[in-house]
């Protein structure tokens, strides 16, 4: 039976995808693009060739660290609508510290990244805080939380740090994550090393959440509050210690778009979108790290790949939201399937 | 400027900006009370906007004049549950998980809503209509001194339909035995199913009214407001409108206020530069007070909600 659950595991997103592109097929038919020689060029979007390729890990980073950051708050039974915001106050703290701070590679880049972490995990911290001593719902608190990041962000670049081009200096060459060498390999793409610190944090998510007493406590929470407090459990201290963490993943997410793929930070006039998509990858990746890691390989393989399958079968890009839509419609929908299992090979006893 | 030009100048914009959160918090209050949470209401309410949009520019071309955007209301009312269909066979009928479904169906909204945009008209964003709706005095209530001015002059009809609503939602669920069982079946469904309720009843008609208020939002956004539809019409309103539910606890006449407090403090961010007091303040102070105020007001004076007991879990018969 725990083998047939894993197998299970692994064939409802495998069906899901399946399902949502054929769907999507059926979308494109109706609506007159055809749908074959769109995949084909969706499906070479992705990895037709070492460009493409590059292109698609570069959009996996920021969407990893993102889907970690929704995940982990889940695994404490909240939801952190506030990515978005934690992101954007990362990207400032990470540009800010790449642009003034003087400092050798090996210290800067560090150094920039864990100011993106702080300053996220701050901002995660304070609906956290509300949550545990007033009991002010996270999701209303981290939604207000993303407006006024956007606001003050945007103040803060137009203030203190504005270049030509309602935008920030470029960072220093020493806190760059660009790398001549990846993007040498990948047909100038504009890949960077954010995939590595991308990936070590997907491992910290698995190691602090299933290896140290923190994580067992974080979950414990999540499944049942009343119990854990109950058991000596401080739930008050491990909601606020969830939401920072959370936030410090999202403000690594933003230090991804400011040290590497733009090496500034513009004055957004809207949400960068980056966060919400993170809560479709945490989703998708069932709130483990290593399913946030192949969820945002297929969101993000989409993305760059729907780019191609415009330019080559005219078909919008949006068309790929409705896909990514369908499969976690369908990965919701199969815990119906998880359910009838169990049933029968329980022999009809619940 | 008096203090009688400035409140003239805030108030109808304050309820201008409030009416499409009005009624997606209304439906929001719909479907979360029969116990479904609804995070899809932005998803809902950006998809009504597409429909009321391309409505009112079809109306237009047919002749249909300045009834085009009422007409345009009812469609999306009815494509908005349509769309919350989706979401109700997904949470009610498969059990899904609540939250999930909502998300996916605000990534399929704004999908499809774009990719539809982009095949019919060639571009990313719909025609922008001519026929709004129009602003006008209430008959003998704008005549009343002060209030009239400030409440029933150039506003829009549809703001105080909205307020309307709110009214009628409360009756609904708390005068009549059809809320009586919406409200139960959130709170005990199992109590409920026991007394004779069809909770999957009652539950689809919460979710599906939900989309049907929230598709009504997302075009009386577009009638009023935006005047046609682009990718950025609908950014995080109906995640407001989500707020406003919460921040009113779940019951429509808080629904109301919250939004109509929204509302406010949009107004005054954006017309605080013509406002003698308020115009030495930074300008980004007064575009963050309303979120800051929300939490401030969250924190110290509402205190603790309490969602719908059943809120988020799917019922199943006989489970105990």
């Amino acid at each position: 039976m725990q083998n047939k659950n894993k197998k299970l595991k692994l064939l409802v997103p495998l069906v899901s995808v399946f399902l949502g592109l054929l769907i999507g097929g059926i979308i494109m038919l109706l609506s007159g693009y055809p749908p074959i020689e769109a995949y084909i060029a969706l499906f070479q979007g992705i990895v037709g060739d070492s460009y493409v390729i590059g292109e698609t890990i570069r959009q996996m980073s920021p969407l990893i660290l993102s889907g970690l950051a929704v995940a982990f708050a889940f695994r404490t039974g909240l939801f952190n609508i506030g990515v978005e915001g934690q992101l954007l106050v990362g990207w400032l703290a990470a540009v800010y510290v790449g642009v003034t701070v003087d400092a050798p590679a090996v210290l800067h880049i560090p150094l920039a990244i864990l100011a993106a972490a702080v300053a996220g995990a701050l901002w995660g911290a304070i609906p956290g805080i509300l949550k545990a001593r007033f009991k002010v719902h996270e999701v209303i608190t981290t939604i207000m939380m993303n407006y006024i990041a956007l606001y003050s962000t945007n103040e803060i670049i137009r203030s203190f740090l504005l270049a030509p081009g309602e935008r920030t200096e470029n960072v220093k060459e020493s806190a760059s994550l660009a790398s001549p060498f990846l993007q040498s390999i990948t047909q100038y793409s504009t890949l960077h090393y954010g995939i590595i610190v991308a990936l070590v944090a997907a491992v910290i998510m698995w190691f602090l959440l299933w290896r140290t007493t923190m994580g067992y406590e974080l979950r414990a929470v999540g499944f049942n509050q009343h119990a854990s407090q109950y058991a000596g459990i401080n739930v008050s201290k491990n909601i606020i210690l969830s939401m920072a963490i959370s936030g410090a993943f999202a403000g690594i997410a933003g230090s991804m778009e400011g040290l590497g793929t733009y090496q500034y930070m513009t004055i957004n006039a809207a949400f960068t979108g980056v966060g919400f998509d993170g809560i479709a990858v945490a989703l998708l990746g069932a709130n483990s790290a290593i399913g946030v890691v192949l969820g945002a390989a297929l969101f993000g393989g989409l993305k760059i790949g729907a780019l191609n399958m415009q330019s080559i079968a005219g078909v919008p890009t949006e068309l790929v939201g409705v896909v990514i839509a369908l499969i976690i419609f369908f990965v919701a929908c199969s815990y119906i399937v998880h359910w009838l299992m169990n049933r029968v090979s329980k022999g009809g006893k619940i | 400027m008096s203090f009688m030009d400035i409140l003239a100048l805030i108030i109808p914009a304050a309820i201008v900006s409030a009416a499409p959160l009005i009624f997606t918090a209304l439906g929001g209050v719909f479907s979360e009370r029969s116990g479904v949470v609804n995070i899809g209401l932005e998803g809902l309410m950006l998809f009504g906007a597409f429909t009321g949009a391309v409505t009112i520019y079809y109306g237009e071309q047919l002749g249909l004049g300045d009834a085009s955007p009422w007409v345009s209301f009812i469609v999306a009312m009815i494509v908005g549950a349509m769309l919350a269909s989706i979401h109700a066979l997904a949470s009610i009928t498969l059990k899904a998980d609540q939250v999930v479904s909502g998300v996916a169906l605000n990534f399929l909204a704004a999908g499809l809503a774009i990719f539809l945009t982009k095949k019919i008209f060639n571009a990313g964003q719909t025609p922008v209509i001519s026929e709004r709706i129009s602003k006008s005095n209430i008959p003998f209530l704008s005549d009343i001194p002060i209030i009239g001015k400030l409440f029933f002059s150039n506003a829009y009809l549809t703001s105080y339909v909205a307020v309307g609503v709110a009214f009628i939602v409360w009756y609904v669920l708390y005068k009549t035995p059809f809320g009586l069982r919406l409200r139960s079946v959130g709170e005990h469904p199992m109590a409920a199913d026991t007394m004779g309720i069809n909770v999957t009843k009652v539950r689809y008609i919460g979710v599906l009214l939900s989309g049907a208020l929230a598709g009504l939002g997302g075009a009386v956004y577009v009638a009023s407001i935006s005047g046609n539809f682009t990718h950025s019409t609908i950014t995080g309103q109906g995640f407001m409108a989500l707020a406003a539910m919460i921040f009113g606890k779940w019951h429509p006449l808080g629904a109301l206020g919250a939004a109509l407090f929204f509302g406010l403090a949009q107004a005054i961010s954006i017309s605080g530069s013509h406002i003698p007091f308020l115009q030495d303040i930074p300008k980004v102070f007064l575009l963050i007070a309303p979120y800051v105020l929300t939490i401030l007001a969250l924190a110290g004076l509402v205190g603790r909600a309490d969602a719908p007991k059943a809120l988020g879990t799917p019922y199943e018969k006989g489970k105990r």
